[in-house]
């Protein structure tokens, strides 16, 4: 059953994946514009192309590729031998492409530029401190360090960063990228990881050490593409092969400084880039606040009622039989519980091999968290029911389906109703973290504003998404009005 | 003499392994009104829920019209039993009128017949018209009763069963519905099995009395068969063990 249910979905993905090219990004700006880059110059080759930006790490991406969730995204060669293939110990571009061909995938040209890991400090402390190569960190010990967690965790990240050069610090902290620049403004940490196109290093002034020992690999841009590309859009394989070298250091420096400093639009920073370097010009779209405003709240709803419409399917019937067979509803029940006490990315990260990426992961975390409340409060509600009322209905000779319909569950429906309440806006917050993995919703403008330190932009999420809770409060509150039977909302007499 | 309504035989049930009946035997006449009495887990009611098939004895059979009870014909058994209970177990999201029909328009009956049945229960239980409207929780304990009771009568049951009906309510409510009951059972000449505590109201109400102790059956007959010919000394003392407040007055009085 569960199976068949996968089988169509996977299926459907294949038919609707087939209408048009899907371009995905990671969640950091200059993977975003890159996938806006790429996007666009398949658009003006007259290729549909979908962009799916910012869908979270490489696993995300890669697998989604491996999948066929998407088709394209940009990726760095270091990434690729370090990480993808981590212990095949991959030199050179051939041996990479040998590599990505065994998994279906090929690898453009160099876009032109190499983004490598970096160690940056602020100029003024470095320079009080006299420290230039990374190699002189280690007769400073007491040095605060945060560094982006997925830098902490990669085998070419800080483990093999401390190992070449034997550092000595131990306050070592994971801390998200963009927050990394304010903490070392701050001073709370000294010293952060830095990809070397970073927009913030004129920014805030920060001094990049020399990798005197030679760790960091390269990471030269590239985009990687499915194989069957080329065979179901002939122009696609061109138009990418279009940016190869095009793209020099200092201009993508420019275009992440474009975004993330004077906050143009990805989109909008792409399309003049193409326009002045390519002649490639109309390509990008860009959309005004309230348009965006709309078509989150249509993805954010869209999530939200899917999703608790197929629970309340699930977990009525389930609670119903959970009130009927008690040692049955307490494994049920437990079972729901553990679902509750999964991480909500951890469960989406779960889920991403099984359904791809995009609203349908989404929807089933959300589906699964919406369980326990529906299911816990059905089978209590039938089970706090006086037993000489459920008697009484069964003395009459109603059968089991009538006395369900006609007794208990009336009965029952303002525990029930009061457990999709809770349900529904629990959904409403935990659909915001559908944006990490591409499933829109009021979660992507506040993914985005986080990415750029753009408070405003947060808001735009985080405002609706709160009115929509209280929304949906409201709406029950009036559901329970019509819903429950009049007779359950009256007072007990004292008579 | 017409055939007997239920005959039950050596019926047996324990619950957790603890005894509740113990292999009784018991047939139940028509047209008459047969008292089951006993103290709590006596088994009284154990043995009247065994009538509604809502109770499966472990051993035993349990005949109703001469059919025996089982997964097959119990609920159209069913409907031809009325069943009240301690505080009337009304269902407490449905209006008087909608408890008392609930069965009827599940069994699809026209309305007119419905609405003739209808009024004929309230005429018949004194019923106040405009109580019909009201939900449960509007209702005094006496009200909910006669919608208990209403209820029962409505698809014109051939026996009802009665577990503690005035169990519930306050002396002077008890006291006139005991007579209104008994009126009503009179001018309905049904079979009526009726579990009670008290002595009192077994002696007002039954044709015949049924003792139980401890899930078994004592003794059966008139309450003067019990008096006059008791078969045990605690059926004795059960009758005695009542209190009048003339009592008081009498030891007064010299």
């Amino acid at each position: 059953m569960k199976i068949a249910y996968l089988a169509v979905l996977t299926g459907w993905t294949t038919a609707y994946g087939a209408m048009r090219v899907e371009v995905g990004s990671k969640a950091f700006t200059e993977s975003v514009i890159l996938g806006e880059l790429l996007t666009q110059t398949l658009v003006a080759a007259g290729v549909p192309t979908e962009h799916r930006r910012q869908l979270g790490g490489t696993k995300i991406l890669w697998a989604a590729l491996l999948n066929g969730e998407i088709d394209v995204y940009p990726e760095y060669t270091g990434t690729i031998a370090q990480e993808l293939f981590s212990g095949a110990g991959l030199r050179g571009d051939e041996a990479i492409r040998q590599a990505l061909a065994a998994r279906g995938v090929k690898m453009t040209a160099s876009l032109g530029f190499n983004n490598t890991y970096a160690i940056g400090m602020r100029a003024e402390v470095a320079e009080r401190l006299g420290i230039v190569r990374i190699s002189d960190l280690t007769s400073h010990p007491e040095l605060k360090i945060g560094f982006s967690n997925e830098f902490t965790d990669r085998n070419d990240g800080w483990p093999l960063l401390r190992d070449r050069y034997q550092l000595p610090q131990r306050d070592v902290r994971g801390i998200d990228h963009d927050l990394a620049y304010r903490a070392l403004e701050s001073g709370a940490i000294q010293v952060m990881d830095l990809y070397s196109t970073d927009a913030e290093i004129r920014y805030y002034r920060l001094r990049v050490l020399e990798d005197d020992r030679h760790v960091f690999p390269e990471y030269n841009a590239v985009a990687l593409y499915r194989e069957d590309l080329g065979r179901r859009w002939p122009d696609a394989v061109a138009a990418i092969s279009r940016l190869e070298g095009r793209i020099r250091p200092e201009e993508m420096i420019a275009l992440n400084a474009r975004v993330k400093l004077d906050r143009v639009q990805e989109s909008r920073a792409a399309s003049e880039f193409l326009s002045q370097k390519l002649g490639i010009h109309g390509a990008g779209t860009e959309e005004t606040v309230v348009d965006r405003l709309w078509r989150n709240l249509r993805e954010h709803l869209f999530l939200v009622t899917v999703s608790l419409i197929a629970a309340i399917a699930v977990a009525l019937p389930l609670g119903v039989l959970c009130a009927r067979f008690p040692r049955l509803g307490q494994v049920v029940l437990g079972a729901v519980g553990v679902i509750q006490t999964i991480p909500s990315l951890a469960l989406l990260v779960f889920l991403i091999p099984l359904l791809g990426i995009g609203a349908r992961p989404s929807i089933v975390a959300l589906f699964l968290y919406s369980l326990l409340p529906i299911v816990g409060n059905t089978a209590s509600g039938l089970r706090n029911i006086a037993i000489e009322v459920r008697e009484s209905a069964e003395a009459l000779g109603l059968p089991r389906g009538a006395r369900l319909q006609l007794i208990e569950l009336p009965m029952a429906s303002p525990s029930i109703l009061a457990g999709i309440k809770t349900s529904a806006v629990i959904n409403v917050g935990t659909a915001t973290l559908g944006a990490l993995i591409g499933a829109g919703g009021f979660g992507q403008p506040i993914l985005t504003g986080i990415r750029l330190n753009d408070v405003p932009l947060i808001l735009q999420g985080a405002v609706p998404a709160a009115a929509l809770a209280l929304v949906v409060q409201g709406l029950f509150e009036v559901a329970e009005r019509v819903l429950v039977p009049r007779g359950l909302r009256l007072r007990p007499s004292s008579q | 003499m017409s055939a007997p309504v239920f005959q039950l035989s050596g019926v047996s049930k324990s619950y957790n392994s603890v005894p509740a009946l113990a292999s009784c035997n018991l047939t139940i006449p028509a047209q008459r009104t047969t008292v089951l009495i006993g103290e709590s887990g006596s088994g009284k009611s154990t043995l009247l829920r065994m009538m509604l098939g809502l109770v499966r004895p472990d051993d035993g059979r349990v005949l109703f019209q001469g059919s025996q009870l089982s997964d097959d014909n119990i609920l159209a058994l069913r409907r031809r039993m009325g069943y009240g209970i301690q505080g009337g177990g009304l269902f407490p999201h449905l209006t008087a009128a909608e408890n008392v029909c609930l069965m009827a328009k599940y069994l699809r009956w026209p309305r007119s017949k419905i609405d003739a049945q209808l009024s004929e229960l309230v005429q018949l239980t004194q019923f106040p018209m405009e109580g019909l409207a009201h939900y449960p929780s509007e209702l005094s304990g006496g009200q909910a009763q006669r919608v208990s009771l209403m209820r029962a009568l409505m698809l014109g049951p051939e026996v009802i069963l009665l577990d503690e009906p005035l169990g519930a309510l306050d002396p002077v409510t008890r006291f006139e519905l005991q007579s209104e009951l008994k009126r009503v059972f009179n001018k309905v000449g049904k079979t009526v099995v009726m579990v009670t505590h008290d002595m009192g109201e077994a002696a007002f109400f039954g044709h015949r009395l049924v003792i139980l102790r401890h899930g078994r059956i004592l003794q059966e007959g008139t309450i003067e068969e019990l008096i006059n010919a008791p078969a045990d000394p605690y059926i004795t003392r059960f009758i005695q063990a009542q209190r009048s407040p003339l009592d008081a007055l009498r030891a007064a009085d010299p």
